[in-house]
Parts: structure tokens; C-alpha cells; sequence
């Protein structure tokens, strides 16, 4: 579904990504785990065309990113959980979900969309008209997820979206995550809480100074001696 | 009290003016952080537009007023040329520095250029025809003009009508979105830059109507007309709070019933400085303008 070859992205003269090459197939949870400055964001950053690209490939089904507009890429199905929220704070709790169906025109499916945001997380509709400013981390955190939903995505690339949050919204998060999944949205994750991320995807790929180290089934990688020491804390 | 509602009306729309205009400079702030200097001379390309205009239209029996019209063109074209051929360029390169740097040299080729164009020139033309209907009317014992009731209820129309455009519709919440987030924006699939372009288009067209208001009451134009409208329809902007668009409303209107008050109690010749002073009173007691909130740099 989406295919990244040898992709190099350079700030400068600092070369954040050095030639990474990672897959995501169809219905598959894929986590991308790494330190802080490994390069996880600059990844998702040049996927949806936020950061310029050097050189590489960046295939989106047999579509090639590059050469679509960053802003026609969530119409193609791939929608962005940026890292640290960046919800509308000044907006409503509804707009911010009506942005998020920005590249959809039709009216009946965004209400639909919308009615299924509001089973995911009730706490949003409890909350519609409220300034998403004055929401809570977690509350920002399923903000910025119920608003990627509805854009109808397929396939969801997610920036670190348990960062600042309490253990039980953690929990709460990739709950949240797995039921995304289960409705047939592919899913992209980039974490810095490793245990979750492997525990939750099937295969899974280690970044370091802006290449992979180290690729695989997440259930391995999360046996994986140097993976424990260097992620896990164990 | 007679007089002094009378003077409150003058107030209110010298005030409108400043409003609409105000609201051009707090949109473009809003969206790119950028002042733009150059918004003082789209008055003036609008005045002129007006001036040229006004017999063509009146040739053809329609009212002198429908010129805004093609003032309306002129300006938001004036405005998209001046965001793609010097703003935008400056701001994928520079800084806000050089973006406010470039700003200040549109306004002063536009104001040059109008100078240099034989059939405009640099000395000020009258207005000769009515563009709102002449004379006085006795609104319940208060005397004024006909112009002063069209321009207050024309500029309060318009903000209606923005205040919905920026909350009802899906650009509207795109611009909001734009000015809060770029990024986030462009993954909800807004196009950034034609939202800028739409922005500039929405605040030259709102300093067309400024102008025809302008006009209406002053009946003359020339190349320099913008220069201290644009200043005291900044200093509004900055008083109601820089980017917010319910500020330069009231900001214009504070402005107007300032001067025209001061104006008729005190001396016409300290109304301008008396406009700075409660600038500077105000930004001294509530920094980010009488609507704004003191926040920091968001992180």
C-alpha cells in the first residue's frame, strides 16, 4: 500500500533521513520506532509532503507522492496524526472534526463519518461546542485522531500519539488504535513508547540517525536482546 | 444631546470606514503575521477606481454608488498581485522582516506609480456627482446627512456578512484554520496559498467599500489619500487587537467616535494625536489590544 525507497531528506547541510526504505501492506499495523531525532517525524513529514524531499521514492498505492500536492494527498486516503496534536485550538471541538472532512464534498458521508467519531470517542460529542483549546491532552490526542477519521482515510500515519499522555490514556489510545484497525484503516505509527508500539503492530522497523537498523515482525523485535536494551529498558 | 448624538453618528461612520479598512490589515495579519503597508494605497487604487468609474456607470443611468463594484475588481486584483508577485516570493526566502520591508515598498510603488500615470497625477481631483442620495435628514430630532445613515448601515451589513463568511462557511473556517495552523491545514487538505489569495482578495475588496465611503463624504481622491486612512486604520486595528476580526471592528468604531468627539469638544487639530495617545494608553495596559489575550508564543 505504501512503499518508501531509499528516501533522503536533508535539513541544510544535516542529512535527517540517509536513504530509508520501509513498507506498509494493506491492512497491516506498522510501527516505526526510534529515539528522539532518529528521523520518525521527518519520515511522516515527507510522506505528506510537509518537508521537501531530496531523493528516493515514496509510492502511495502505484501512486507516486512526489508528485502530488501536499494538500491533495489526504483526498488520496492518507491522513496525518501529527505529532503533538495540533488540533485548531481556536476552533470548536466540531469544526475542528468538520476541517478534518475538508477533502470530502459529500454531505451525507461526512455526517456519517461523523456519527462513527462520535462512537469512538463519546467525550467528543459530550464536548462538540466546546474551544478545543480548553480540551485536555487526551482529549486533543482523540481530537486529532477523530479528526483524521474523517477524512475517511485507509491508510493513517500517526506521530507519537501517546507523548505527555498518563499511562491509562496511553491505554486508551491504542485501544483506540486496534479498533481503527479493525475497521480496515492501515495503520503507520511512529513512537517513542516502543512496548506499546510493537505490542500493537505486526511488523515493525527501528530507525537510528536516519536509518533503519533494524526491521521485522513486532513480536520478535520486542524479543529482541539489543531491541530491549536500547528501547525497552530491559 | 442633540449635538452630541449628532457627533456620535459623524463617529460612527468616520468609525465604519476605519473598520472596514482596519479589517483588511488584521485579516492579512491573521493569516501570514505579515502588515501590510501597502493596504493604505488599496483605498487609493479604489478611490480612483471610483473616480473613473463613477460618470462611465452614471453614462449609463446606473447609480453613482455601483462603481464600488468595479472598485471592488480593481482592488482584489491589486491585492492578488501584490501577495504573488511580492509576497509570496519574499516569504518562501525571507524573514517577517523582510516580508514587513517589502510591504512598505509596494506601498510606495503604488503610491509613485499613480503619481507617474499622466491621467492620474499628483494632484488631488474632486468627486463632483452624489454617491449616496444629497442632502439632510431629521433622524428622531437628529440632524445629519443621508451619507452618514448609508455608510453606517453599509459597513454594518458588511460585518455582519463577514462575521458569517468566517464562521459559516467552509473557506471561512479554512481562513481560520490557515491563520492558526498552516501546517495542520495543509494536512486537512486546504490549500494554503490560494486560502492566502482569497484572504487578500476579501480585505483589498473591503477597502474598496472603505474608499466609496470615503468618497462619499470627502468627494476627492488623490495618490496620497491612503497614507494616514491606512495608519489610523491600522492604529485601529492594533487597538481592537491585531488579527481578530470582531478588534478592528470595534477598533474602528473607538477610533472614529474618538475623533469626531474630540473633534467637537476639544480641537479638531488634537484629534489625530489624541487617536495615538489612547493607542498608547491602551497598549500600555493590555499589550495585545483591548480584545486580545496576553499570551506568549505558543509552543
Amino acid at each position: 500500500m505504501l512503499k518508501i525507497e531509499d528516501l533522503v531528506v536533508s535539513y541544510g547541510a544535516i542529512q535527517a533521513l540517509r536513504g530509508i526504505s520501509l513498507e506498509v501492506n494493506e491492512g497491516e499495523i506498522v510501527s516505526l520506532i526510534g529515539a528522539n531525532g532518529a528521523g520518525k517525524t521527518t519520515t511522516l513529514h515527507a510522506l505528506t509532503g510537509l518537508i521537501p524531499i531530496k531523493s528516493g521514492k515514496v509510492h502511495y498505492q502505484k501512486k507516486n507522492l512526489r508528485k502530488v500536492r501536499a494538500h491533495e494527498i489526504v483526498s488520496l486516503g492518507l491522513a496525518h496524526v501529527p505529532e503533538g496534536r495540533q488540533v485548531f485550538r481556536r476552533m470548536t471541538v466540531i469544526e475542528n472534526l468538520l476541517m478534518g472532512a475538508y477533502s470530502r464534498t459529500d454531505r451525507a458521508e461526512i455526517a456519517q463519518n461523523l456519527t462513527k467519531v462520535y462512537k469512538h470517542f463519546p467525550r467528543l460529542e459530550e464536548r462538540a461546542k466546546q474551544i478545543a483549546g480548553t480540551l485536555s491532552g487526551g482529549e486533543q490526542q482523540m481530537l486529532a485522531m477523530g479528526r483524521a477519521m474523517m477524512s475517511a482515510p485507509k491508510l493513517i500515519v500517526m506521530d507519537e500519539p501517546s507523548m505527555g499522555l498518563s499511562p491509562i490514556l496511553v491505554k486508551e489510545v491504542f485501544n483506540i488504535i486496534e479498533d481503527m484497525h479493525k475497521e480496515g484503516i492501515t495503520i503507520l505509527l511512529v513512537e517513542q513508547n516502543a512496548k506499546m508500539a510493537l505490542s500493537v503492530a505486526d511488523r515493525a522497523y527501528v530507525l537510528e540517525n536516519g536509518k533503519i537498523s533494524m526491521s521485522g515482525k513486532a513480536s520478535e523485535l520486542l524479543d529482541d536482546e539489543k531491541v530491549r536494551q536500547a528501547y525497552l529498558g530491559a | 444631546m442633540t449635538e452630541f448624538l449628532q457627533q456620535v453618528i459623524i463617529g460612527l461612520r468616520i468609525g465604519s470606514v476605519y473598520a472596514l479598512i482596519a479589517l483588511g490589515y488584521t485579516m492579512v495579519y491573521g493569516i501570514i503575521r505579515l502588515i501590510n503597508f501597502a493596504h493604505g494605497e488599496f483605498i487609493m487604487v479604489g478611490g480612483y477606481t471610483l473616480f473613473f468609474m463613477i460618470p462611465v456607470l452614471m453614462g449609463f443611468g446606473l447609480p453613482a454608488w455601483t462603481s464600488v463594484f468595479a472598485a471592488i475588481i480593481i482592488c482584489a486584483a491589486v491585492g492578488v498581485l501584490a501577495e504573488l508577485l511580492a509576497y509570496r516570493p519574499v516569504r518562501k526566502k525571507g524573514n517577517r522582516m523582510t516580508a514587513l520591508i517589502t510591504a512598505i515598498g509596494v506601498s510606495l510603488i503604488l503610491q509613485n506609480l499613480a503619481q507617474a500615470i499622466p491621467f492620474i497625477g499628483p494632484n488631488p481631483k474632486a468627486i463632483t456627482q452624489d454617491i449616496f442620495q444629497s442632502g439632510r435628514i431629521d433622524l428622531f430630532g437628529v440632524n445629519t446627512n443621508w451619507t452618514s445613515i448609508f455608510t453606517i448601515i453599509i459597513a454594518a451589513f458588511v460585518m455582519v456578512g463577514l462575521q458569517l463568511f468566517i464562521h459559516k462557511t467552509k473557506i471561512g473556517r479554512a481562513m481560520r484554520a490557515v491563520s492558526e495552523n498552516k501546517a495542520a491545514s495543509t494536512l486537512m487538505g486546504i490549500n494554503v496559498n490560494r486560502t492566502i489569495v482569497i484572504t487578500f482578495i476579501i480585505g483589498a475588496g473591503l477597502a474598496a467599500v472603505g474608499a466609496l465611503m470615503y468618497c462619499a463624504q470627502y468627494r476627492a481622491v488623490m495618490t496620497t489619500m491612503g497614507s494616514m486612512l491606512g495608519l489610523k486604520a491600522f492604529v485601529a486595528a492594533v487597538l481592537g487587537g491585531i488579527g481578530l476580526i470582531p478588534g478592528a471592528m470595534l477598533g474602528g468604531m473607538l477610533i472614529g467616535l474618538i475623533e469626531a468627539l474630540v473633534t467637537a469638544y476639544i480641537s479638531s487639530s488634537l484629534a489625530n494625536a489624541l487617536v495615538f495617545v489612547v493607542l498608547i494608553l491602551v497598549l500600555l495596559v493590555k499589550p495585545a489590544g483591548i480584545m486580545g489575550r496576553n499570551v506568549g508564543e505558543k509552543v
